[in-house]
């Protein structure tokens, strides 16, 4: 009776977006009178961070500080349209949209203050602090502020954008399955290290080293949330969780969290994260999304480690004690395969 | 503890690292409302007055509803309404309506037949929560249980229940021609009989729960001028807005719908099932209606993630290169279609993984089954098949006896190559992924896997062709009804066929803005582009879906190895004569039919422009 | 259906409701009392997301009878707050990046303070333990428990001062 640890490896990559386009987004961006933008959508934030990131694209977009942008949503009587927050198509879509609305009211703004300080509004740029000037001449400035108390009561201007996001809808073949499923793919590989015990069948994740290529991270910290979450989930996808243990039986349903197993807090491995960045062309500023691929590599590396601890193949999920005692036993005993 | 580093090295000469906000770790927006218990989810408006709605369910997989006794529950205290099916003005419709793809087969509240346990048939409106939970305990339903099945396999086959009364024949209609979704690249079957090792295995997924904390719900009240207002768990405002609109038959215009703080979604708040029905119960009772699962109800008739199992089988070289790769897959749809048709097409396109394989096929079926319907979560239509593959390329790994991670860095697709859905990788990273990954788990790889990249290899020779292709006519609608047919690619075809080497459409990229003031400004986007980005659109690209299979060329079944030898890949091997892409499937030529196929009652409707359909949804999504 | 009367301590405030007899104090809590900051997750005491303080102990609101809390000192998330200053718990949570959907952050914010009170300096396991009883499904956990081993180092240099 021992405690054998395994090794398990796996990568995978992650199509962004709806399959086959065909899902808008739409934003709206307008100023107030003095100066702080408001973004006004229909997306969702189901805690990935949809406000938070959307409001970061705005203002990079707009070239004003981040805490003079606001984003609303999702009131449908003011938010325009957007297909929803799945299929990893919120900051992919959502934020090309609202680059579009936030660069026409960039255009509006330049224009404005090009009027105030009688300069070209190809001359002019941002400070990302507030301010408008003229490349090259700092000093010949205008503040955000002032040039939308302007462009409001005196040019009767307004500072706003609209902006859409869509990939045409197109359709798979047939007889060849030939499609433009999206047109960017996340990236991710990961060493998942274990333990099994050969008494109890019990498995214990003790590490995880990983990268996962994300395009551009908009916010580094929101990007290591849905990692460290995302594998925490892809860890007890592999282990534990199921709504019928005896699939395709129906019998043994959980009804309730006690029934329904995750690894709780004393269970965290360490999880040991590089993060890439390959920019989408056609991404947000190179930003592809990560929420949903990254459990995706977590479960079949647990798999391979589980064969590689003790020998025995789990191809059926979750990998529970009770599967992995029955290969043991089938095998004769706990077969390590050796680390690689 | 765990810790996160930036790779900023990699792929440095594709970015600008200097942008003014995008990167930074500013603090999210809603953190302050959510430390302090502020933030609004849709269980935290308020309303005098209001009513909560509770369902009488199914106890049984199927069933025959002989008759239904809602008299006792009528004078229990508190009881405001009990909603039947008939009291829903339009009760019947299929989520991807609004994409306008497959049929309306799901009804809100079920009339005449369950077939799943906790199928919803009536909604009882009450006072208090405990009054509707006593109201729903005491109506009595008389069922004519029904056989049943259970497993995907066994629903394929002949004399199998029927489960879905749209999809009599258990599966998905696909392009109104198939039981299931091909992809077809290359010939496998003729690949795999060259292969030095054939590699097999059947990987199975269990359903799994989203299990969000909130669970899924909302609150519908009347507001002025004959609007309702919703707030709402939903993850897709407007496609709960149309799913209520088409059900209820009424105008988008009289909903108000507010959400956008959500408890957990992960997937399980699509399917837009509350909102209609507390709608619905405020027009009836005129009141604010809340109606909201309990935690018993998220797990059981709460749609989980669907079952998958996947089966593969990979022709694969001494020296690791894997040549061929066979995919059947099922999905578990339960009783009802919900979204999983939609996913096995995203799955049918992320094959054969991220991995360069010259010859590549796959089958893959939407099943009925007598289960709780599945629906979307996390990484939906890829989590599946991705378990499935990266088990099987360590079974491959040790078949020829290699590391596994440089087993991986061998087959990784690169920018250039052609993928099976013939399209041309770019912006690969799989390559370094696996070598970071590796370097900091303090595994060393050889010389060669570690001097790989995504940017180097790709799209040279074989690597950038679409091949000459075997397609076949097996799987035709309702054939499994009369035979029972193996579903393996290819499998009992009695028609084959092939499409010319280098057939293919073109790539759908963005839309162009609508105005010149939208297009931003190249030196702001923060990365390299390409000119193609910021381009109009090209025309039309893709070939037409549901096209007949073209007619068999001359070379006839079964032995398809007489002209175009399928390209086992070696890094000499010469590309194929490069070929203009003639649109093979949109020029039909006499469909081949060797017997008549099945034909629904209805004709396939792609479009929804059909009475009773909400004038919300306007789609033109499909041709 | 009878109702009762309840007074009780919300927050510092004295509070006082007619409650449906039988109903459970999260109910009252959130319907009578107008406190929205504990949430339902589950009603059968799986979740912790409806957990408040009971005479400064940890208490499932949803399993409570509201009829027990008769007379009792009620502490929801929202006693954490002095005036527009956030505690340092919340504080921790907001710019550790330690709540995503937020959905049961309350509670979590509560069981914690409930380790801090009687364990100012407490391990990584005892953090986790004292959280085990509280389910997130979105950060993994590890995002919280660094959170509250920087608040209590925080509340520690507090005292200290």
């Amino acid at each position: 009776m021992a405690l054998h640890t395994g090794r398990g490896f796996a990568c995978i990559n992650y199509p962004i977006g709806m399959n086959l386009g065909g899902d808008p987004s739409q934003a709206l961006v307008h100023s107030t009178p003095d100066g702080k933008f408001k973004v006004t959508l229909s997306a969702i934030d189901l805690g990935q961070g949809m406000k938070s990131v959307t409001r970061q694209i705005a203002a990079e977009a707009l070239g004003v500080p981040i805490a003079d942008v606001y984003v609303d949503t999702a009131d449908s009587d003011t938010g325009p349209h957007d297909m929803g927050s799945f299929a990893s198509r919120g900051t992919h879509r959502m934020g090309n949209a609202v680059i579009r609305a936030a660069t026409e009211a960039r255009r509006a703004m330049l224009e404005a203050a090009a009027e105030e300080l009688e300069v070209n509004a190809a001359d002019l740029e941002t400070d990302g602090k507030g301010n408008i000037h003229v490349k090259g001449a700092p000093s010949r400035s205008i503040t955000v502020e002032d040039t939308a108390v302007a462009a409001q009561f005196n040019q009767g201007r307004t500072l706003a954008g609209r902006g859409i996001f869509l990939i045409p809808p197109s359709e798979a073949n047939a007889d060849t399955g030939e499609m433009s499923p999206v047109t960017t793919f996340a990236h991710a590989a990961l060493v998942v290290d274990l333990t099994v015990d050969d008494e109890t069948g019990e498995v214990s994740v003790q590490q995880i080293n990983s990268a996962y290529e994300v395009g551009r991270a908009l916010n580094a910290r929101l990007v290591e949330q849905q990692l460290i979450g995302g594998a925490w989930m892809g860890v007890s996808h592999a282990l534990y969780e199921t709504t019928e243990p005896y699939y395709p039986a129906r019998d043994h349903m959980p009804g309730d969290f006690v029934e329904y197993l995750q690894p709780g807090p004393g269970q965290v491995a360490d999880h040991h994260i590089a993060i890439l960045e390959r920019p989408a062309e056609d991404g947000p500023y190179g930003g592809k999304g990560p929420g949903e691929m990254c459990a995706n590599p977590v479960i079949p590396a647990v798999a391979n480690a589980v064969y590689n601890a003790v020998g025995v193949r789990c191809d059926s999920l979750p990998i529970t004690p009770e599967k992995i005692l029955r290969g043991i036993k089938a095998n004769g005993g706990a077969r390590p395969q050796g680390k690689f | 503890m765990s810790s996160v580093e930036f790779r900023k090295d990699l792929f440095a000469d594709e970015r600008d690292d200097n942008l003014n906000e995008i990167g930074k770790p500013t603090i999210r927006q809603d953190i302050i409302g959510h430390v302090t218990g502020r933030s609004k989810f849709y269980d935290d408006h308020l309303f005098d007055g209001l009513l909560h709605m509770r369902c009488v369910r199914s106890p049984h997989h199927h069933a025959n509803i002989r008759h239904v006794d809602t008299s006792a529950a009528e004078r229990m205290p508190g009881i405001r309404r009990i909603i039947r099916p008939s009291d829903v003005p339009h009760n019947i419709n299929t989520l991807l309506a609004l994409i306008n793809f497959g049929r309306d087969d799901e009804q809100l509240l079920s009339a005449g037949r369950v077939t799943y346990k906790g199928e919803p048939i009536l909604a009882v409106v009450a006072d208090t929560e405990r009054q509707a939970r006593d109201a729903v305990a005491a109506v009595r339903v008389e069922y004519e249980e029904l056989p049943h099945v259970l497993d995907v396999e066994e629903a394929l086959k002949p004399g199998a229940p029927t489960v879905n009364a749209e999809y009599p024949n258990n599966s998905f209609d696909y392009h109104d021609l198939y039981d299931h979704q091909k992809l077809r690249f290359g010939d496998t079957q003729a690949a795999l009989a060259q292969a030095d090792h054939i590699v097999e295995g059947t990987y199975q997924m269990s359903p799994i729960e989203q299990a969000p904390v909130e669970t899924c719900g909302a609150i519908a009240a009347p507001e002025q001028n004959g609007r309702y207002v919703c707030h709402t768990s939903t993850q897709a405002l407007f496609f709960s807005i149309g799913v209520t609109a088409k059900l209820l038959d009424m105008p988008s215009s009289q909903l108000h719908f507010i959400g956008g703080t959500v408890g957990g979604g992960f997937g399980g708040k699509v399917d837009s099932h509350h909102e209609p029905l507390a709608v619905l119960g405020a027009m009836l009772t005129g009141r604010p209606v809340k109606y909201m699962w309990d935690r018993t109800e998220e797990f059981r008739v709460g749609a989980p993630r669907g079952a998958e199992r996947w089966r593969i089988r990979d022709g694969v070289m001494n020296d690791g290169r894997i040549v061929a790769r066979e995919f059947t897959g099922f999905f578990d749809s339960g009783a009802y279609t919900r979204l999983s048709s939609y996913a096995i097409i995203k799955g049918t396109g992320h094959l054969p993984g991220p991995y360069t394989i010259p010859n590549v096929s796959s089958n893959v079926y939407c099943v009925y089954t007598n289960r709780t319907p599945a629906t979307a979560m996390r990484g939906f239509g890829i989590t599946g098949v991705d378990f499935a593959i990266e088990c099987h390329m360590d079974k491959v790994a040790e078949t020829v006896g290699m590391n596994p991670i440089e087993l991986r860095i061998l087959n990784a697709y690169r920018d250039g190559d052609m993928k099976a859905h013939r399209r041309v990788a770019k912006n690969c990273a799989l390559i370094e992924c696996c070598q970071v990954a590796a370097q900091k788990a303090g595994i060393t790889l050889s010389p060669e896997a570690m001097a790989a990249s995504s940017k180097e290899g790709g799209g040279i020779g074989w690597r950038a062709e679409v091949p000459e292709t075997a397609i076949d006519d097996m799987g035709r609608i309702g054939d499994r009804r009369n035979r029972e047919i193996p579903p393996e690619p290819y499998g009992g075809a009695t028609q084959r066929g092939s499409v010319p080497a280098g057939t293919r459409g073109e790539a759908v990229v963005a839309a162009e803005v609508q105005d010149p003031d939208m297009q931003i400004d190249p030196t702001r986007v923060g990365h390299a582009v390409s000119q193609a980005v910021g381009q109009p659109a090209p025309p039309t690209p893709a070939p037409q879906s549901g096209a007949p299979i073209p007619a068999p060329v001359p070379a006839p079944a079964p032995a398809p190895t007489a002209s175009a030898p399928p390209p086992i890949p070696a890094p000499s091997a010469a590309p194929p004569p490069q070929q203009p892409a003639p649109s093979a499937f949109a020029e039909p030529g006499a469909p081949a039919q060797p017997q008549q196929p099945y034909k629904p009652e209805k004709p396939f409707q792609r479009g929804v422009k059909r009475p009773g359909v909400s004038r919300f949804i306007s789609g033109t999504r499909r041709r | 259906m009878p109702k009762t009367p309840i007074r009780f301590t919300l927050n510092g405030a004295e509070t006082g409701v007619f409650a449906n007899s039988g109903a459970n104090l999260l109910d009252v809590l959130r319907r009578e009392a107008g406190d929205l900051t504990p949430k339902q997750g589950c009603a059968q005491g799986g979740c912790g997301a409806c957990s408040v303080m009971i005479d400064g102990e940890l208490h499932l609101a949803c399993l409570t009878l509201a009829e027990t809390a008769e007379g009792r000192r009620i502490d929801t998330v929202a006693s954490l707050e002095t005036g527009a200053r956030l505690h340092p718990l919340q504080k921790a949570f907001a710019e550790g990046f330690a709540a995503q959907c937020g959905f049961c952050s309350p509670g979590m914010i509560m069981a914690a303070k409930a380790l801090l009170d009687t364990t100012p300096n407490p391990t990584r396991e005892q953090v986790a333990e004292a959280i085990s009883g509280n389910l997130c499904r979105c950060t993994g956990y590890e995002p919280i428990i660094n959170a509250i081993l920087t608040a209590a180092a925080e509340l520690r240099g507090r005292g200290a001062a």
